[in-house]
């Protein structure tokens, strides 16, 4: 049990083997320690990102649909009205229509009365022309009481 | 074993006795033959043993650490990668715990302690016999006397060894004291209390002794446990070879101190890392 150069020796080699550790082993394996505690950190904030995102993205899925349906409601409420609109401009037309053809055979029918009446009365006016030529065939004088005549088949 | 040759005594004194290299008055630069030659060299000795367990385990630790700080990966850690984390966790852990003030040479040196004195506490799990027979034997081949052949496999049962670490953690914490208080605040600190101006005498001493104590007894614990769980295997080795009756309580002895002496090397390793840290941590306080 002798205190001898031993521990003087020691002593060097356990300074020697704290600065090797100190100098090669220490600094890679706390990078790597280190470097991992990061990587894992980020790796959950990712996460966390992640499930956020995926909430708001349901979120918008939700809106999205329900503005599709809003919209669709929109799209047939629109056509319905128009169909109403087109039904109702088809009824006008045809209104307009029946009333054109209405008033374009009345007129004709006006047309055709008013010929038929022009054409009595131009055959009552020979009629009675003729007729008043055989009763005052000789006293009167066709061209003399003409205007008579012809008052007289105005009135008809 | 070689008790059927040797007296009890004979025995204990052989496995007590360093493997001594150094210069004797009379036979000059030489092995010691027995425990009256070592005590003659004197200081300029050797203890070859202690020295090449203790570099060689060092060593090897050293490899180890080594190759796995190089391969360090920030993915997945291998096994060896996993295991040697854990230890560095563990050290750093404590140095964040004790240790307030920055300084980048206490990590590492804490994990050195902590490494190096459990590899060298844990030769004392390995048969009392076993390398000093072998290497006994081995000299005696090449026409040594195996009764003078030393070799003890415990660094830490050698004080030189428990001494020459403290001593180092001693001047640092020497140093530091000099580097963070000054000159004056490190004497102030020694003179000043806890009594005050006027008993400054009594403050020195006071200090002094709790200054001193420290290598003393951070060396002294660890070489005494070592010390006294080697003798406990050594007289538990001295039951073998008489009666089966003796053999069978000295293997079942034997076991039951193996595995209650694993938690004393990792306990020792562990103090001595921690109180390195703390005092260390007391040499960077200001008061």
């Amino acid at each position: 049990m002798n205190i001898n150069l031993t521990l003087f020796v020691q002593m060097i080699a356990f300074g020697v083997f704290v600065a090797f550790c100190m100098k090669y082993v220490w600094p890679p394996i706390m990078k790597a320690l280190e470097e991992r505690t990061a990587k894992i950190a980020e790796g959950l904030a990712a996460a966390e990102r992640g499930k956020q995102e995926q909430e708001l993205g349901e979120q918008r899925a939700v809106e999205v649909m329900k503005e599709a349906k809003s919209s669709a409601q929109d799209v047939v409420a629109q056509a319905q009205k128009r169909y109403n609109e087109i039904l109702d401009e088809a009824k006008r037309d045809a209104q307009a229509e029946a009333e054109r053809i209405r008033h374009a055979a009345q007129a004709e029918i006006e047309q055709e009365a008013n010929r038929a009446r022009e054409e009595l009365r131009e055959r009552m006016a020979h009629l009675a022309i003729a007729a008043a030529e055989k009763i005052l065939q000789r006293e009167v004088d066709a061209t003399a009481h003409k205007d008579i005549v012809e008052s007289f088949a105005q009135q008809i | 074993m070689s008790a059927e040759t040797l007296t009890a005594q004979q025995y204990i004194q052989h496995h007590l006795t360093n493997l001594t290299l150094g210069l004797h008055p009379e036979h000059g630069l030489s092995f010691a033959h027995n425990a009256e030659e070592a005590a003659a060299m004197g200081f300029w000795a050797l203890h070859v043993d202690s020295l090449l367990w203790s570099f060689g385990l060092g060593y090897l630790a050293y490899r180890f650490m080594l190759g796995v700080a190089n391969k360090a990966t920030v993915g997945v850690p291998s096994g060896a990668q996993n295991f040697f984390e854990w230890i560095v966790d563990f050290v750093n852990e404590n140095v964040r715990g004790s240790f307030s003030a920055k300084n980048d040479l206490v990590a590492p040196l804490a994990l050195t302690v902590f490494v190096w004195v459990f590899m060298m506490n844990l030769m004392d799990l390995l048969p009392v016999d076993l390398i000093p027979y072998g290497f006994a034997q081995l000299m005696s081949l090449l026409g040594a006397d195996p009764h003078h052949v030393y070799m003890r496999v415990v660094p830490t049962t050698d004080p030189n060894i428990t001494f020459g670490m403290s001593i180092a953690v001693f001047l640092l914490v020497l140093y530091y004291s000099f580097k963070i208080k000054g000159v004056s605040g490190f004497a102030a600190e020694l003179s000043l209390q806890p009594f005050g101006k006027l008993g400054m005498p009594a403050n020195l001493v006071l200090e002094g002794i709790s200054l001193f104590s420290k290598p003393l007894s951070l060396s002294l614990r660890l070489f005494g446990n070592m010390y006294a769980g080697e003798m406990i295997f050594i007289l538990i080795a001295l039951m073998y070879g008489h009666s089966l009756l003796l053999d069978i309580s000295g293997a079942t002895l034997q076991l039951a101190w193996a595995i209650f002496h694993i938690l004393i090397i990792t306990l020792q390793a562990f103090i001595f890392m921690v109180l390195t840290i703390v005092y260390l941590d007391m040499a960077h306080q200001h008061h």
